[in-house]
């Protein structure tokens, strides 16, 4: 079930402040945030944002065709190596 | 034989059936395409006129994305998920479901005939 547009895409209103700033200023630090649910945004090109995973922070770059993904689906929350003697250790 | 969509050819069925032989045309698609051409669903391909074909082919043309650029399409938009490396990326790398299916017990269609347990490494017995 897709969101409804008359709300427009949800962003984190602390986190998109923060890289407008960081436009307005052309600078580029890598931003701390625990916002995974906040989409990708044209403006965050080019940025690095650490999204959190539930444990660290995982660096993310935004590249142009990330417009329109959420932060967390960069970030995986899961670590899986594989079974014992699945021989695919990866 | 009528060709419509590159080498597609389908054969003595209704044409309402025979343009679902096209990739990307289905009963409905099908269904839409005859009643915009002003076609009865029930003639058969082989009765089809010159003319009919031909404006089934233009329509077609016009508004659907069929066989190869279709695939080309789809293809193209998976590996575009993958190269970024966002979460339906990796779990089509990994031949996984994409959807967040459970993957604990079947997912068969996307991971594949079972594997069997290897032979040597059974448990012992229980004492």
């Amino acid at each position: 079930m897709s969101r409804s547009s008359k709300k427009g895409p949800f962003v984190e209103e602390r986190l998109m402040s923060r890289i407008i700033a960081m436009n307005a200023e052309n600078k580029k630090t890598m931003i701390k945030t625990w916002s995974r649910t906040s989409t990708i945004f044209p403006e965050m090109v080019g940025h690095t944002i650490a999204v959190h995973d539930g444990r660290k922070h995982v660096p993310v770059f935004v590249s142009e065709s990330m417009v329109g993904h959420k932060l967390g689906e960069f970030a995986p929350t899961r670590t899986f190596r594989g079974h014992i003697g699945s021989g695919k250790v990866r | 034989m009528a060709r419509i969509a590159g080498v597609n050819v389908p054969l003595n069925k209704r044409v309402e059936v025979g343009l679902t032989y096209v990739y990307g045309i289905g009963r409905s698609t099908s269904i839409k395409i005859l009643d915009e051409a002003g076609i009865s669903r029930d003639t058969y391909v082989r009765d089809l006129t010159e003319d009919e074909v031909g404006k089934i082919r233009d329509l077609v043309d016009r508004d659907l994305l069929v066989e190869g650029d279709l695939r080309r399409e789809r293809s193209q938009n998976i590996k575009r998920l993958m190269e970024i490396g966002c979460y339906r990326g990796i779990r089509h790398r990994r031949g996984l479901p994409v959807r967040g299916q459970k993957t604990k017990t079947n997912a068969r269609t996307r991971k594949g005939p079972k594997r069997m347990q290897v032979a040597g490494k059974k448990k012992p017995g229980k004492t």
